[in-house]
């Protein structure tokens, strides 16, 4: 069988590219795209754990199945702020969104 | 039992003691097993696409009072044969500024999302793919695929019209898919499981008697979800060339082809095995070659109301579709779950059953009627009075 | 190494290649692409871990509507040329070494921790695991109260998120 600690350090670069993605990338799409890829890092963990600590208690799945939903609210409000974004200003760039910045 | 009994059965004994001799370890041994299924499968969904193809055209033609495809072999039968041997001799072409791997990729994806589904499909007591426990969301799981396949077909070709195609598509595909997954849930609550052979295995009563709406609603919504007339938007030849496929040519666009032609068949095959029993008939049991054709004969309904609805209706406007939809698919399909719901735990055991079920999707079917007649009287009331003004003036 | 380990090794490794090309490529639908193979690889981990309804579920909303969603914005929003040109930003060195960093620090805190080196599964006992899912987001001493906040999230996102995007009149 596979050992849990192979889940745990995908799951650890997984978080660690999307970190980096969320920090670098200046469009506004990849950032969300990369929360995505933190998020399902985060999964790989929660299930990895139901299943190799406690198979038996369903809530390792419970927990993963309340993180897609947090995942699609967070996907359908930030495409929305996206569009409307680039509807005001023609750009996504989170660079140039800086009017409250100081 | 000899090889008319179980020939599937019979075959696979045969291959196990061809490979016995080699002693490979039990994991290959699994590995071959599975390749070969896998392989029958996927080849029994595309050979049967050849003759469904004829099929939809001399059917179609009936209904267009011509005769069809006659010339190629008897009745025609070698027709599909001659336009295979014209689309693979065809040139090949891609768009100079196309995105080549994208291109190339997305009728692969289109037909692979299709067969995917045959995957748990239960053609006969014994004989099924897989009977994974959560089938009926696995049916819907690979469907997103399809999606993919045409956004990226639509975007790679570098084409307007193709563009525009896969916008359309993805409008009316994500929308149709939310009734085609609640109607899902029906058997899926009626038989209380969502493997499919444990759907087919409780319709002891077919589910069509106890919910008929369900599965005309599904019907409607799988036939929108596979974009084929009246929800043709995405290839409506007459208005974006041919939607998102315009820039394919030879057998790249045969695959495209035979993917819908596939998939529509596919959703005959769904709505025999939810709503009208499977493969479930008298003799089956014994004889699994029966039930195969008990199920491919049942399939034919739901293939045979496609191509009816396709050569009777036209297509209907992008804005009709999306309100057709979420006006009335959606609400209708959430009433009709959860009226299936409350009967089915009142009546559930009692000879009541069907009468309650069939009085309560009466009761359904009435009300959306009458919905749909007070919407429409209110419209016709605000509409302005058609001004009279002559044809031609008198000089 | 057992089969189930080479799988495993292939998926890990497409997950973080899709995942690479996904914050590297300068070309939005494709970064979308690698991110639709990124999220398959791990509806196929799903599979492997043995919960097949999650990995259908990753599979039917990841792919079927988050990666959707995500080219559709990325061609709405076509036009903005000057985030195309210069895909990063002047911190992505320093996110890289943070993100470094954050992976190094990872594995040494979980490599401390006495469950890591846990290498076989204890069987699962229950006969329906799906059916055990169902019951415990009904049941009242389960998850049901999770369940409706997490419904209600939703509704609330959508709702919001239909009010932010819609195209208002100008002077408004």
């Amino acid at each position: 069988m596979i050992p849990l600690s192979w889940y745990l350090i995908l799951a650890a670069a997984l978080f660690c590219i999307g970190f980096y993605g969320v920090l670098a990338r200046r469009n506004a799409v990849v950032i969300l795209m990369s929360v995505e890829l933190m998020l399902n890092a985060v999964n790989i963990n929660l299930v990895a754990f139901w299943r190799y600590l406690n198979p038996n208690d369903i809530s390792g799945q419970v927990f993963a199945i309340i993180v897609f939903a947090v995942a699609a609210a967070e996907v359908a409000v930030g495409l929305a702020l996206v569009i409307s974004l680039y509807r005001n200003r023609k750009t996504i760039s989170v660079d140039e969104v800086d009017l409250m910045k100081w | 039992m000899g090889f008319l009994g179980d020939p599937i059965k019979f075959i696979g004994d045969w291959l196990k003691s061809l490979i016995a001799p080699l002693n490979l370890p039990p994991v290959w041994e699994t590995f071959l097993s599975t390749l070969t299924s896998v392989i029958a499968v996927a080849s029994f969904g595309l050979l049967i696409v050849i003759f469904l193809i004829w099929v939809e055209r001399k059917v179609a033609a009936r209904f267009q009072d011509r005769l069809g495809p006659n010339r190629a072999g008897k009745y025609g039968l070698l027709q599909t044969f001659a336009d295979m041997v014209k689309l693979i001799t065809k040139e090949d072409t891609t768009p100079e500024t196309a995105d080549k791997v994208v291109f190339n990729i997305a009728p692969v994806l289109s037909v692979v999302s299709v067969l995917l589904i045959w995957a748990v499909v239960p053609f006969a007591p014994t004989w099924f793919g897989t009977d994974i426990n959560v089938g009926v969301l696995y049916i819907a799981a690979v469907g997103s695929f399809g999606i993919l396949s045409i956004l990226m077909a639509g975007w790679s070709s570098n084409n307007k019209y193709a563009l525009l195609g896969a916008f359309r598509a993805v409008a009316q595909l994500i929308s149709y898919e939310v009734p085609m997954l609640i109607m899902l849930m029906v058997p899926v609550l009626l038989a209380s499981s969502m493997g499919m052979v444990d759907i087919v295995a409780r319709q002891d009563m077919w589910f069509i008697v106890v919910a008929p709406l369900a599965a005309v609603v599904f019907l409607i919504s799988a036939i929108a979800e596979v974009g084929r007339t009246p929800f043709d938007l995405l290839e409506a030849e007459s208005e974006i060339v041919a939607g998102f496929h315009t820039e394919y040519s030879g057998m790249k666009f045969g695959m495209f082809f035979a993917a819908e032609f596939l998939h529509i068949f596919t959703v005959g095959v769904l709505f025999a095995i939810l709503f009208m029993g499977g493969w479930r008939g008298p003799g089956a049991e014994q004889f699994p070659l029966l039930g195969m054709v008990y199920l491919m004969a049942k399939s034919t309904v739901g293939y045979f109301i496609a191509i009816w609805m396709r050569s009777t209706l036209p297509r209907i406007r992008i804005d009709h579709m999306l309100a057709f939809n979420w006006k009335f698919l959606v609400p209708l399909s959430l009433a009709i779950l959860i009226v299936t719901a409350i009967l089915h735990k009142l009546f559930a055991a009692t000879t009541l059953y069907i009468p309650a079920m069939l009085v309560g999707n009466l009761v359904i079917f009435l009300a959306s009627l009458g919905a749909l007649r007070a919407v429409a009287q209110r419209q016709r009331k605000q509409r302005k009075p058609f001004k009279k003004r002559p044809v031609a003036k008198a000089a | 190494m057992s089969t189930v380990q080479i799988v495993f090794l292939f998926v890990g490794f497409m997950i973080l290649l899709a995942a690479w090309m996904m914050v590297s490529r300068s070309n939005l639908v494709h970064s979308a692409l690698w991110l639709v193979v990124a999220l398959f690889g791990v509806a196929v981990l799903f599979v492997l871990l043995e919960a097949g309804y999650l990995a259908v579920i990753q599979v039917l909303v990841y792919i079927g509507a988050i990666a959707i969603l995500m080219i559709f914005a990325v061609m709405l929003t076509r036009g903005d040329v000057e985030s195309l040109t210069h895909i990063t930003n002047r911190y992505a060195g320093w996110a890289a070494v943070m993100g470094a960093f954050l992976l190094f620090g990872l594995v040494i805190v979980l490599g401390q921790w006495p469950a890591f080196q846990t290498t076989s599964p204890e069987a699962i006992e229950s006969a329906n695991p799906v059916l055990d899912l169902g019951m415990a987001f009904v049941s009242p001493d389960g998850f049901t109260v999770p369940f409706i906040v997490a419904s209600v999230l939703l509704l609330a996102a959508f709702i919001g998120a239909i009010y932010a995007a819609f195209p208002r009149k100008k002077g408004e």
